[in-house]
């Protein structure tokens, strides 16, 4: 009987290793996916069997009712932490990627401690920054739970994430084309604008998209600042402001049950909101991957990788 | 061509004489805005910056203001008491280091502190293992069409609001690990030292363990997704070396990818352990709210983030405003603890990136 070399694993002991190392791989993708799944299936199942399409256009009211202020409020909430944060964000990215000067000895970019506070501020635990709002702001300013120390503390937990995907967006951007805007005489500014944040674009958005689905599933800092209420106010401060987390938190286990049917019904909407954006967002990136690609034979200078192994991104998407 | 608007025997104004005259105002503006461009970008760029810095410092100056009072009377007292009780509402106001307090107000956050530990931890010890097999399976053994599908539902883990997690949690996951998963565990846990909490009873799915498990499929998305980034950027040389010298998949991994991105994972571990820890929500729903250190790993307990939510009602109510300044002290701990676990996986990546001789598994 003949027997290949090269046919695999020689000794009993390494074949059982490595079936047992697949195996296990595998059981733990499983392990992952079956909750993942069950959840989102349970939500369905929940919300689906009373689901009525008027609890998107009717107030909620004392015997139920439905969502549709606090389908505007979160709304609202992410259009302001998408004007708040959005525009700081944005602009601290551009500073740590394109502004701040090169630290002289290891070449990185600057903006040490700057970097390491924003990337600290991304691990903060969103319920002390509320509590913070709400010792500052609605207690200490006098604004009452309302929109405006809502937006300001959201605003606050996702800036610095929105800065960090900003700077990755932007290191990307090849470096010949900022030479290319310098050599055909483009002052700084415009050449930032019209060439670098151009092509930077779709990865900022994305950035943005997704700062704002963390935004609109975020409860425990907004019961701290925005308080709740059944209607929307019509003023930014002195007036407790509605939104959907809140619902799904109170609600389920109300004594009425269709104050359970809310909860779930608001439980769907943000999971279907937070499913558009992150649709939204992979529709950008996929997009943007096919242009680059056409674009791959033009130049491209690339930074020199750094050795050793590589680090993690430590600001993440969070709640 | 004729001069337009000019008078014979006059010359006409040239264009280029009245711009520099007198240009309108748009065209100054926008004159203005050109020159001034560069100084507009870096000056707001400065100052964006510059806020997160700000808010961080403001923040932690805050809390640390309005805890102080309750620092000074709570003492170390609220780092290893397990007592924590309001005083009475109704009763005389005491005064202690000129600190007004209710009567009989104390404050230990002993089981509260264990609580937060505890369940980070078993989301850790839950999710660690899972996030780096499952990585591999994405990365070196699924082929691209399932597993960028996967990939995606993992992305789609990671944006769930923690609302709804919390509510599968308390409504479906919890009950049914509550009749069909742990009876199994907790009947054939021995009478041994630490297998000991896992003895029953078992009660209903609101506990300790739940909240783990829940808090761990809330950082496996974090854990995964950083962890099959890092395998995609090992590069593909030294794995196919070790694979040519006859080094069977679970030896490759094991002493050519793993050592190669340990640091990474490190970091991305010590990453969703701030998560875990500053997680509020979910637990509130899921984790039973007892302020007391559970007698087995299915009990109720709570942890600083939940409390710091659960207890503010309850803070309202007492007039001396101690109980909120006690909330405060809460709040800082839990910054403190979140700013050291970030910094601490900051020391380790940089730690062993300069140690590490990345290949070769020693």
């Amino acid at each position: 009987m003949t027997t290949t070399l090269a046919a695999g694993p020689s000794t009993r002991r390494r074949r059982i290793s490595t079936i047992t190392w697949r195996v296990l791989t595998y059981v733990a993708l499983a392990l992952i996916m079956a909750p993942a799944a069950w959840l989102l299936i349970s939500v369905l199942a929940h919300a689906v069997p009373h689901w009525q399409w008027n609890v998107l256009w009717t107030t909620l009211t004392p015997s139920g009712g439905g969502l549709r202020d606090q389908i505007l409020g979160t709304l609202i909430l992410m259009l302001g932490v998408f004007i708040v944060a959005g525009s700081i964000g944005v602009l601290a990215g551009i500073h740590l990627a394109e502004l701040a000067r090169p630290r002289k000895r290891s070449g990185k970019a600057s903006g040490g401690p700057l970097r390491t506070a924003s990337d600290i501020l991304a691990g903060f635990p969103s319920i002390v920054l509320g509590y913070v709002g709400y010792t500052a702001l609605v207690v200490g300013l006098h604004w009452g739970f309302s929109l405006l120390p809502a937006v300001i503390i959201l605003s606050i937990m996702v800036i610095p994430y929105i800065a960090k995907t900003t700077e990755t967006a932007l290191r990307q951007v090849p470096t010949g084309y900022r030479e290319g805007a310098e050599a055909l005489g483009m002052s700084m500014g415009y050449g930032l604008r019209k060439v670098v944040l151009k092509s930077a674009l779709p990865g900022i958005v994305t950035g943005l998209l997704l700062a704002l689905a963390i935004a609109c599933g975020e409860t425990a800092p907004l019961i701290y600042t925005a308080g709740f209420s059944p209607t929307l106010p019509h003023s930014l401060t002195h007036a407790q402001f509605p939104y959907l987390t809140y619902v799904v938190f109170q609600y389920y286990n109300a004594p009425e049950t269709q104050y359970h049917y809310l909860a779930f019904d608001a439980a769907l909407i943000l999971v279907v909101i937070v499913l558009l954006l992150l649709v939204a967002s992979r529709i950008i990136v996929s997009r943007t991957q096919r242009h680059s690609e056409s674009a791959r034979g033009t130049l491209r200078q690339r930074r020199p990788r750094p050795a050793g192994p590589p680090e993690p991104d430590l600001t993440l998407p969070r709640r | 061509m004729t001069a337009v608007g000019g008078v014979a025997g006059r010359l006409p104004a040239t264009p280029q004489a009245e711009s520099i005259g007198k240009p309108p105002l748009p065209k100054r503006a926008a004159a203005f805005f050109r020159n001034n461009e560069e100084h507009a970008w870096r000056w707001s760029a400065r100052v964006a910056v510059v806020l997160p810095l700000a808010a961080l410092v403001f923040a932690v100056t805050v809390l640390a203001l309005k805890a102080w009072p309750a620092i000074r009377v709570n003492g170390w007292y609220f780092l290893y008491g397990r007592n924590w009780t309001e005083g009475s509402g109704y009763g005389a106001v005491v005064h202690t280091d000129g600190v007004a307090h209710p009567m009989g107000s104390q404050y230990g956050a002993l089981a509260i502190l264990w609580g937060t530990l505890a369940s980070s931890l078993i989301a850790i010890v839950i999710a660690l293992p899972l996030s780096i097999g499952a990585a591999f399976a994405l990365t070196e053994r699924l082929p691209g069409w399932i597993s960028r599908p996967l990939g995606l539902a993992i992305e789609i883990l990671a944006g769930i609001p923690s609302v709804v997690i919390g509510l599968w949690g308390i409504l479906t996951f919890g009950p049914w690990l509550a009749h069909n998963v742990y009876p199994i565990i907790a009947d054939h846990a021995p009478n041994v030292p630490v297998l000991r909490y896992f003895r029953n009873p078992v009660g209903g799915g609101e506990g300790l363990l739940s909240a783990g498990i829940v808090l761990s499929l809330m950082i496996v998305p974090i854990i995964t997704s950083t962890t099959r980034d890092l395998f995609l950027q090992v590069p593909p040389l030294p794995k196919e070396g070790a694979s040519a010298l006859g080094m069977t998949d679970w030896e490759v991994a094991n002493k050519v990818t793993l050592p190669w991105v340990r640091s990474g994972i490190i970091g991305a571990t010590v990453l969703g352990l701030g998560r875990a820890l500053g997680e509020t929500i979910a637990i509130v729903m899921i984790g039973g709210a007892a302020l007391r250190i559970p007698i087995n790993i299915y009990q109720p307990f709570t942890t600083v983030a939940a409390t710091i939510l659960t207890q503010l009602d309850g803070a309202f109510t007492d007039g001396t405003g101690f109980a909120v300044a006690t909330l405060a002290e809460l709040a800082l701990v839990l910054a403190v603890i979140s700013v050291g676990v970030n910094l601490a996986a900051r020391v380790i990546i940089t730690r062993t990136n300069r140690i590490g001789a990345p290949v070769g598994g020693a």
